[in-house]
């Protein structure tokens, strides 16, 4: 018989599992540990949470003026290499 | 169903950069406004620094359309770029703090940072508690207060959405780096976004 994992080895594994990259025979132990171990069940559950809201994070919205002054930096670039 | 459907901006991405390879200025510009908002964020978060990011934002690239013949093509253009800006990012911290070396290797802690202080669990949607812009600033808060080994690692991983082979590539890293410090990175931000979005009337110890 395999033996339970402990909180620490499954939080070594914790990225991998909730990257669907864990290998089935380890998923289905990480699956029994959180099952058994109601303090990893939390951390996996909001540890999932925490990765859900950057996803959905908005990228800075690039301000006008920086905007304005990199494609001036870049034709002045762009109009020496042409020479 | 052809190739060039199937990925579209693969292709797209290719061609654009061999027509600004050849001196097309309007291929090369949409290529920067494709990715500008997002070297922008990424040199934000690594200088943290107004200033700074927006040197790094026009270093990287004008350094990318002087070395354009030297992208190989094997890898993402944004891969790519991210690897110049991540460069100069740390160009400039290296000037800013001139007591100490900076480099994505400082020596990082090993274990003791991964041991939650806090297990609470979180309501079912805690971003529905805070409006767009009190959501972006404590997002935004949480990260800056990871070291920057974290701190780069993550933005790349999981705001940017780049694989582990991507960000490994970029960050010049070994693919178990990326592994290890994402995984702390992601415990670190959970640990500090307990206090933000923890059920109400939970405490430590509900679930003993």
């Amino acid at each position: 018989m395999t033996p339970l994992l402990t909180c620490k080895q499954f939080l070594e594994e914790l990225s991998d599992y909730l990257d669907e990259n864990a290998d089935p025979e380890v998923r289905a132990r990480l699956e029994k540990h959180i099952s058994e171990c109601p303090n990893c069940f939390v951390i996996c559950d909001t540890t999932k949470k925490t990765i859900r809201v950057y996803k959905g994070m908005d990228p800075y919205p690039i301000p006008n003026d920086v905007e304005s002054r990199l494609m001036a930096a870049l034709e002045k670039k762009m109009a020496a290499k042409a020479h | 169903m052809t190739v060039a459907s199937q990925q579209p901006d693969v292709s797209d991405e290719a061609a654009l950069v061999s027509q600004a390879r050849e001196g097309d200025a309007k291929a090369f510009a949409t290529l920067v406004r494709r990715y500008e908002a997002k070297i922008f964020r990424l040199a934000q978060h690594v200088t943290q620094n107004r200033e700074d990011a927006e040197d790094v934002l026009q270093e990287t690239f004008l350094k990318a359309y002087e070395h354009l013949d030297q992208f190989q093509g094997n890898s993402k253009f944004y891969t790519w770029l991210v690897r110049i800006a991540v460069n100069q990012a740390l160009m400039k911290l290296r000037k800013r703090k001139t007591d100490r070396s900076v480099s994505l290797d400082d020596t990082i802690d090993t274990g003791e940072d991964t041991v939650a202080r806090e297990i609470a669990s979180w309501d079912e949607n805690p971003e529905q508690r805070y409006s767009r812009e009190e959501m972006n600033q404590i997002l935004t808060a949480a990260i800056e207060s990871l070291a920057p080994p974290y701190r780069t690692v993550f933005v790349l991983r999981d705001v940017d959405e780049l694989s582990t082979e991507e960000t490994a590539e970029a960050l010049d890293l070994s693919i178990p780096a990326v592994k290890s410090r994402l995984l702390r990175a992601r415990l670190q931000l959970r640990d500090k976004l307990t206090r933000y979005f923890k059920r109400k009337g939970d405490d430590a110890f509900a679930y003993l």
